[in-house]
């Protein structure tokens, strides 16, 4: 196997806008205040970047396509843009460009942006997906939204592991609540209310067993990460995030082809977790990992994300959830910033949005909500549907 | 000799209790209070004349070689589309052959038994599928709102294995101008009931029935069975005096259950006809529309094997029905009302004909492809193996998934989904003899829809592109009942 990016690229600045329903902002302003804030952070010019990847979704309905709207927003002066559109792992795709960029040597620094503006779209959720999946599927694919594409997830998960739909639903409803209650400490999140387990459970149904508190945020935001290569890092800040692990796993096809896949969990987030993990050089993620954010869309993508990630083991999630073992005072606090479910989910940003969260926590910068000396954080970025994915899991560290 | 070698039908599994229309629109036309009576059979909001002759082909198909047949004719007057043949997509959605003649019939309640006639009098030549089908809409506050009811009806005609022979025919065609309606129009204007009642129904069946009696030299007595497709009970009772029959020999409309299915009608009287008869019955069918076509056959010994199989035919299709109870979702499947779909209702993204065109029977019949090699069933057509352990590159026979059973894997309502009947179900379907398919579920409620749950396939309007003029057509999962 090649030997991986570990401890060769660093984060030496992070933006991120207040995510939300952003009625008196467009694309370009999130993608300035973020930009602004992340120069600020890393201490640098403008003219220090040497190329920017851009990572957004709904191209119609916000920037268009290219990098156009990056370069131009931000005026940056003739660098290479790239723009990347990987669903919603479309933030952590920006992420893995920079990051290769550096790596490689092919430049000192680059700018990994991303962002989405949802609420122009008209819809409440993500907008219909018409041909996005190509024009065959138009023809043939079921009718099929996010959240219903997630929910079979949780009925194949509750009749595989015997669990009513009541014990199902409570065990999704701790982990929406939790992160409701780390929503009331993040600043910047979309959503800043605790809501209790009844409540979650009783709400109305979205897709079936999915309830709406089982949903996560439709918002508004652009994040960004600025990196450099590791050993120049310290000429920045003393206190530089490091990648210790970045992968990126997409399907062959195979859940939805093949009867092997018994539609409970998400295989590449299975696949591209061993892969950050081998890369990183950890073999035991449950008592390694300090943190993690991961891609709540769903909340039962919370849960099954839990075992592919090999943190719980196969069926067990709902013990650890209901012992608390993810709450912020547990032993691995997830969505420490509130996650999609509350901090919110603008598509392109959201990949960058949970390195921004890692990174702050292992500066010990994360105000109210900060962990007590985190060494490893994790994030995991998903796009598609359970059935038919892309995902990355990216490992950062703050000492080399 | 020729005749029809089997036999189908198909019955859509929503049901209405015409008090319910009454109840709604009775004060504007209390002489509605006459047809006011039993219930009518309604196509789902994903069922249209198409659909439906297809299920009723599949019920009349059953395990006979769909290469052996060489014709395919649709007979309606309710087809959806003015010009791209329908008869064509009954017969791709069948999987026939390609080198197979096909054709509409319409304009006429008689086309049903013009289509019929026409089978038969090519059936020395070959195998030849026959379906009608009706899915008529009439005006809200319409004596025909109530008696109208969705249905179809198939049968294959041939020379061989002949379960029913047809002895004989006799026409009468004239212009009588009961109902019309232009091209342009949705709904059909009609003359006064009393005039269509006595001289049209009545006259006009009893011309042909004495036409028929007359040329083959027989009695009314000789029938074992009559189907007069007469859906007007007064008229009915006038017609069996007047031809001389007894109230034992005549076959049911079934107007209580299913309603008048139009051009459908003397087809499905005529497939519950041959459920129940024995051999050496001889049984007479007379249509109306623009006259009447009187046909007769007499059974032979095949019945019983026939009559074995496991179609389920009108009785099948009568025991399996759900009540459609409000008006309002009756006046939506129809398209009868502006409905606020929203903004996901209201998108439609554009069809590529060519895309279709190449695709072929992909979409129309539910074909995929088998791997040569390690013999994984996959959907779509795959040019390298889905199977992670086999991988084999252009090694593909084609394989067709729209007669198989599978079981859901997983499924969900989805109350974001647009759909006419939410929430939309769908679920993804392992195939028994192995593939997998992501299938929107029709005709069942979510709280009856179970992990491990038996499905068959079923032959749906996927999607309106009323913009463009369109209709996609594809397969949906139902629940086995």
């Amino acid at each position: 196997m090649a030997k991986g990016i570990k401890n060769e690229v660093a984060i030496i600045g992070v933006g991120c806008t207040t995510f939300g329903e952003l009625w008196d902002k467009d694309a370009s302003d999130l993608m300035v205040d973020a930009f602004q804030e992340a120069l600020l952070d890393a201490g640098i010019e403008k003219k220090d970047i040497d190329a920017a990847w851009f990572g957004t979704c709904f191209d119609e309905v916000n920037v268009g396509k290219s990098a156009l709207s990056l370069t131009k927003t931000l005026k940056l002066p003739f660098v290479p843009a790239t723009r990347v559109e990987n669903f919603c792992a479309s933030g952590t795709e920006s992420f893995r460009g920079a990051c290769y960029a550096v790596a490689s040597g092919a430049c000192d620094i680059a700018l990994a942006m991303g962002v989405e503006k949802l609420k122009d779209t008209g819809y409440g959720g993500l907008p219909d997906f018409g041909n996005l999946l190509g024009s065959q599927n138009r023809a043939i694919f079921a009718n099929l939204t996010a959240p219903g594409g997630f929910a079979m997830l949780a009925t194949a998960y509750f009749d595989k592991y015997g669990l009513s739909p009541e014990e199902g639903k409570r065990a999704l409803a701790h982990i929406s609540s939790k992160s409701h209650h780390n929503g009331t400490l993040s600043p910047k999140a979309h959503l800043k209310s605790e809501v209790s387990i009844e409540k979650i459970m009783n709400a109305p149904i979205i897709a079936w067993p999915l309830g709406l508190f089982d949903c996560c945020g439709v918002s508004d935001g652009a994040a960004c990460a600025i990196v450099c290569r590791a050993d120049k890092a310290k000429n920045f800040r003393k206190d530089p995030v490091y990648v210790k692990g970045l992968q990126i796993a997409v399907t062959s096809g195979e859940e939805m082809g093949h009867q092997k896949w018994d539609g409970t969990h998400v295989m590449p987030t299975y696949r591209a977790g061993c892969a950050a993990f081998k890369e990183a050089g950890i073999t035991n993620p449950r008592e390694e990992i300090s943190m993690m954010e991961v891609h709540d869309c769903f909340s039962i993508t919370e849960l099954s994300t839990y075992e592919d990630l090999q943190i719980s083991p196969r069926g067990k999630a709902v013990h650890d959830i209901e012992a608390g073992f993810f709450d912020l005072d547990g032993q691995i606090p997830c969505q420490t910033d509130g996650g999609l479910k509350c901090f919110g989910h603008p598509i392109g940003a959201s990949g960058l949005r949970m390195i921004y969260e890692e990174y702050k926590q292992l500066q010990g910068k994360a105000g109210e909500r900060q962990l007590e000396n985190p060494r490893i954080g994790l994030t995991h970025n998903l796009g598609g549907f359970p059935c038919m994915s892309v995902v990355s899991v990216a490992l950062f560290g703050n000492t080399l | 000799m020729v005749g029809i070698t089997s036999y189908g039908a198909y019955i859509p599994w929503y049901r209405m209790n015409r008090a319910i229309i009454f109840e709604q629109l009775g004060w504007f036309n209390p002489a509605n209070a006459s047809v006011a009576r039993g219930e009518k059979a309604v196509a789902n909001y994903d069922e249209d004349g198409i659909t439906m002759a297809v299920a009723a082909a599949l019920d009349c198909l059953g395990k006979e070689s769909r290469e052996a047949v060489g014709g395919l004719y649709l007979a309606s007057t309710s087809l959806p589309f003015a010009q791209r043949q329908n008869a064509v997509i009954v017969s791709q959605g069948l999987d026939l052959p390609s080198a197979v003649r096909t054709a509409d019939f319409g304009g006429s309640t008689r086309a049903g038994t013009s289509a019929l006639l026409s089978a038969l009098d090519a059936a020395e030549g070959g195998v030849t599928m026959v379906c009608a089908s009706e899915n008529r809409l009439a005006k809200p506050g319409s004596s025909q709102e109530h008696t109208y009811g969705d249905g179809a009806a198939a049968f294959l005609t041939g020379h061989e294995n002949i379960l029913a022979q047809f002895k004989g025919s006799f026409s009468v065609s004239t212009d009588f101008i009961d109902f019309r309606r232009t091209q342009e129009e949705k709904f059909c204007h009609g003359w006064e009931e009393r005039w269509i009642r006595d001289e049209g129904y009545s006259r006009i069946i009893s011309e042909a029935v004495a036409g028929l009696l007359d040329r083959y030299n027989l009695k009314i007595s000789d029938f074992a069975k009559i189907i007069l497709a007469c859906p007007v009970a007064g008229a009915m009772k006038g017609l069996i005096r007047a031809i001389g029959a007894t109230p034992e020999q005549m076959q049911d409309t079934m107007m209580a259950q299913v309603g008048d299915t139009g051009a459908a009608l003397p087809l499905m009287m005529l497939a519950a006809a041959l459920e129940e008869a024995k051999a050496g019955d001889k049984i007479l069918v007379v249509s109306y529309g623009s006259g009447s076509d009187a046909l007769w056959f007499e059974v032979t010994d095949k019945i019983q094997s026939a009559q074995k199989t496991s179609r389920k035919g009108v009785s099948g299709h009568l025991t399996e029905r759900n009540d459609l109870s409000v008006y309002g979702k009756y006046l939506v499947f129809r398209n009868l009302i502006p409905l606020e779909v929203g903004i996901r209702g209201e998108e439609v993204s554009p069809t590529a004909m060519s895309a279709l065109g190449r695709d072929g029977t992909a979409i129309s019949a539910l074909v995929g492809s088998r791997c040569r090699a390690c013999g994984t069933p996959q959907y779509p057509k795959q040019r390298i193996c889905v199977n992670p352990d086999c991988g084999a590159v252009d090694n593909m026979e084609d394989y067709r998934f729209s007669d198989k059973v599978g079981t859901l894997a997983a499924y969900t309502g989805d109350n974001l989904a647009f759909s006419w009947d939410p929430p939309q179900i769908y679920g993804l379907v392992d195939f028994e003899d192995g593939g997998r398919i992501l299938l929107d579920l029709t005709d069942c409620s979510l709280d009856s829809v179970k992990v491990k749950m038996p499905v068959t396939m079923s032959f749906r309007r996927k999607y309106a592109d009323p913009q463009r003029g369109y209709y996609g057509y594809f397969w949906k999962a139902v629940p086995v009942k």
